[in-house]
């Protein structure tokens, strides 16, 4: 009896230390996988302000959230009127107007410039760009066209432009991030 | 493996028994079914749309022209580059382009492949101003360049490019004939391409009048361009005895010819590289296949 | 293993006898590439874009270490370096053109090595192992290759980047935290950049490896033929050396010829003039495009344009491209015909050259515009593609009716073989 005791506590030494080792592996491979995943300095870079006084209706600015473009755009009545009249339930991602924009300012649709397909900038911010058939925004890498809420309308991208978290700190600046 | 003739394998090829309800085989049909419903749903639906509502054709589409035939020096496997051009081409370049597009990645020192002397390029960098630092004061300033320099940027940054050009920035010109299609064609195309819209084009597409700041260039991807026609008239520069007239298409061809040089300034070293390698290996090729004959003969295969 | 009849390693010289008793390297050479290795006599010209693709690796892996001597990741001056190379180091041209026309070099020769492992059944029984690594050296090719065009952080390399990483957004739930943890950030940058460049440096070792494992599967059963029947004596065979090393030589001669004409007279016709334009994130190229090697996969990615049922097209599309690829790993098991060569399949050799075509046209819509009729054209040559390897090549080795094959190498090669006339004797 003693005897097999003695081998059972000899194997559980045995066991525990391959085990430790076991440990000590899965250990030494958190930091190597988290390395890898964003630094502080580019997580510190995720919140910007941006100065919208300039920009008249009808227009629309590129500003750089997280070193990606974000779309500013000062809707015109009609361009609101137009996404208004669309039927929520006939998009791919249905959504209003209003619910992509803040109360009161209806007319400030601020979305990221990344199209939802593959990530390439879309045409329709810049002056002359053109801004594809539904009259907001044109990715020419794939051909996805969204109107005037950015709203995807046709073409492969899954989802309408995403609208970042942002506010309003003054009627002139907003907040992105 | 010394095989005893009575264990030879037989004529036919074995056949194992086939076993027709195989589940490999109908997991991999129901697998491949999978992808190609899918497909065939994705093309079904794409054809409908393409069939009821087809793209509507653009203006860029429809106007859009591919660049002009034009020749240079330095065409084919035998071209060399013709100094001269380079030179007139390089004077196009300071007297006109320099005072918008930047030549980033050429130094002044690289202008002795142009046949200048090292006092000319001397002479021709000390024309230039480059970003310096006051030794008095360490205060950011201005010096003359120095054969070492390289061509300075006509803009601090984009953003003050974009200001002084009606929120156009003018590209780098160092890479312009490798960075776009047919590039040498191309440059020469767009310098002597500016014209008025054709009145067809305005017919059939009335929104896409030229906007204001713009101008019309049908060899420009999106037909209107921020840049105004640099080459106005013959004569703008002026080029020495011995060269020919300075007329707006002869600067456009020496400007492109000075181009294909700053976007591939080892052009004529490769060529000639590449032809006593090329022939080498042709001859060690011949020979090789010549030994392999050699080596083979008789050996029926 | 080798055939009995596999000369000896037998050193004359008293060194290498001493070398052969201590690290038999020489002895494993000579029975690898050397007169100790029977080769099958009758190999064609597909037989040598093997030894091709080992001699584009060391090009890469030479040129690349070079490249690297020069080159700074770093966003802001990535793309300068490339062109300080090109211009002012001694010969950096040469360098910067080989490099970057030897990957396409590389996968001209992969893709004839590939398609002639298809005609000949080379993935069959008893070479599964052979196939399996050398579909795994291809990946790490694709990865490599793909990393490496992003290294010169021109347009192409960043949207280019931003495209082949955004795929794994695709993927549901863990997509977006994974795509981010790929790239070290929300967009690639610098962190992405310096990952790419130690990556680009390591895989082509790790290659290495896998090409030594693929080669030692290869020398158990030894190489197939074109004929698809087995070794069966001597005079089936020759050795590695002198035959095949003389007949692999020329036809590297031959090769380096052609690249040398690509790399002296037309460096940029494979390249894409966008990547001549420093990468800017804020403006993305009219027509993003990978390289050209990698068109049949980006245009099966681009056929999917309708959800199905409850798979959204873009994971559909980011699931058939990595399928494409991966349905190769299964080849040796959905090609259950007993007969390895295209040659005595009529039935099959007939949907290979549709399979062939088929690449062709996937080759060339991928590289298009993505308008129409391309996309459509495309989805009906990405349809062709996977019924070929999942539905038509089970269903044909299951009703093909193969010709009659040769008794043996050297019967397909002189007409008779002694050995085949007492076979059927034994047989009786």
């Amino acid at each position: 009896m003693a005897e097999t005791e003695g081998v059972r506590r000899r194997d559980f030494i045995n066991i525990a230390a391959v085990s430790a080792a076991g440990v000590a592996g899965v250990g030494i491979v958190i930091p190597l996988i988290s390395q890898m995943s964003a630094s502080a300095d580019v997580l510190a870079a995720s919140s910007t302000e941006i100065d919208i006084s300039a920009i008249q209706p009808g227009q629309a600015i590129k500003a750089i959230f997280r070193k990606q473009p974000v779309f500013v755009r000062n809707l015109t009545p009609k361009e609101i009127e137009e996404a208004d009249a669309v039927d929520t339930a006939s998009l791919r991602d249905p959504q209003t107007l209003a619910e992509r924009t803040k109360e009161g300012k209806e007319n400030w649709l601020i979305t990221m410039g990344v199209c939802t397909h593959l990530g390439c900038v879309p045409l329709g911010a810049g002056e002359g760009e053109i801004k594809g058939e539904f009259g907001g925004y044109f990715c020419p890498c794939h051909g996805s066209s969204y109107d005037t809420a950015a709203r995807i309308r046709k073409g492969p991208a899954p989802k309408n432009l995403e609208v970042p978290e942002y506010e309003f700190t003054s009627d002139t600046v907003v907040q992105i991030g | 493996m010394m095989t005893p003739p009575s264990s030879l394998p037989q004529r036919t090829p074995d056949q194992p028994e086939r076993k027709t309800k195989d589940m490999a085989r109908i997991l991999s049909i129901l697998v491949g079914l999978f992808f190609t419903v899918a497909l065939a749903w994705s093309f079904g639906l794409g054809f409908y749309t393409w069939a009821t509502d087809p793209a509507a054709p653009t203006a860029e589409h429809e106007f859009h022209l591919h660049p002009k035939e034009v020749a240079f020096a330095s065409d084919g496997a035998f071209g060399k580059f013709d100094k001269q051009q380079l030179q007139r081409g390089f004077q196009v370049y300071k007297e006109v382009c320099s005072a918008c597009h930047s030549l980033n990645h050429v130094a002044f020192r690289d202008l002795a492949q142009l046949g200048y002397s090292e006092g000319q390029v001397k002479a021709i960098a000390a024309g230039f101003q480059v970003p310096g630092t006051d030794p008095n004061t360490g205060e950011a300033n201005l010096r003359p360049g120095m054969p070492t320099d390289y061509f300075p940027k006509p803009f601090a940054n984009d953003v003050a490019a974009r200001a002084a050009n009606n929120n156009a920035v003018p590209p780098d010109l160092s890479l312009m004939t490798k960075a776009r299609h047919d590039g040498p064609a191309y440059v020469y195309s767009l310098l002597t391409g500016f014209q008025a819209q054709p009145a067809k084009l305005l017919k059939e597409f009335p929104d896409s009048k030229t906007p204001s700041g713009l101008h019309y260039n049908p060899y420009f991807a999106n037909l209107n361009l921020a840049m105004a026609p640099p080459l106005t008239g013959p004569g703008q520069v002026e080029y020495g005895p011995g060269n020919p007239k300075p007329t707006v298409d002869q600067m456009a061809k020496d400007v492109s010819a000075f181009l294909i040089w700053t976007a591939e300034p080892s052009l004529d070293k490769r060529k000639q590289t590449g032809l006593a390698v090329t022939l080498f290996l042709l001859f060690a090729t011949v020979l090789g296949y010549m030994s392999y004959r050699n080596i083979w003969a008789g050996k029926k295969h | 293993m080798s055939f009995p009849w596999a000369n000896e390693y037998k050193p004359s010289h008293p060194f290498m006898q001493w070398m052969d008793e201590r690290l038999p390297l020489p002895r494993l050479v000579y029975n690898s590439v050397g007169g100790g290795y029977p080769v099958p006599r009758n190999l064609n010209y597909f037989w040598n874009f093997g030894f091709l693709a080992l001699i584009c690796l060391t090009i890469q892996i030479v040129t690349g270490i070079v490249m690297a001597m020069h080159y700074a990741a770093n966003t802001a001056v990535a793309f300068d370096t490339i062109e300080m190379t090109v211009r002012d180091v001694n010969w950096g041209w040469l360098m910067r053109y080989m490099h970057a026309n030897g990957a396409s070099a590389f996968f001209v020769v992969i893709y004839v090595h590939i398609f002639r492992g298809f005609f000949y059944g080379s993935y069959k029984a008893p070479r599964e192992m052979v196939w399996l690594l050398g579909v795994v050296i291809f990946l790490l090719m694709m990865a490599t290759a793909f990393m490496g065009y992003v290294l010169p952080w021109g347009q192409m390399s960043f949207w280019g980047a931003k495209v082949i990483t955004g795929l794994f957004g695709a993927i549901p739930f863990v997509g977006e935290p994974l795509q981010q943890w790929l790239l070290g950030g929300f967009a690639p940058d610098n962190a992405a950049l310096n990952r790419f460049f130690s990556l680009h440096y390591l895989l082509p070792f790790v290659i290495v490896g896998v090409v030594v494992l693929h080669i030692w599967a290869l020398h158990i059963p030894g190489s197939s033929n074109p004929t698809g029947v087995e070794v069966k004596t001597e005079s089936d065979t020759v050795p590695f050396y002198p035959y095949y090393i003389a007949k692999d030589g020329w036809a590297v001669g031959a090769f380096l010829f052609l690249m040398a004409v690509a790399v002296f007279y037309f460096p940029n016709a494979l390249g894409h003039p966008d990547n001549y334009i420093p990468a800017n994130p804020m403006s993305t190229p009219a027509h993003i495009v990978p390289e050209w090697y990698f068109w049949p996969f980006y245009a099966i990615l681009r056929a999917f344009t309708q959800d199905f049922f409850f798979i959204p097209a873009k994971l559909m599309g980011v699931l058939a491209m990595f399928g494409a690829i991966l349905v190769w790993f299964f080849l040796p098991w959905l090609d259950k015909s007993p007969v390895r060569s295209g040659a005595y399949r009529p039935l099959y050799r007939k949907f290979f050259w549709v399979l062939v075509v088929d690449m062709l046209v996937l080759f060339y819509c991928g590289g298009a515009a993505a308008a129409e009729p391309y996309v459509m054209i495309s989805q009906l040559a990405a349809l062709y593609y996977f019924a070929h390897f999942l539905i038509i090549v089970p269903i044909i080795s299951a009703i093909e009716k193969p010709l009659p094959l040769p008794y043996s190498i050297t019967e397909a090669v002189l007409g008779d073989d002694d050995a085949a006339q007492l076979a059927p004797a034994a047989n009786a």
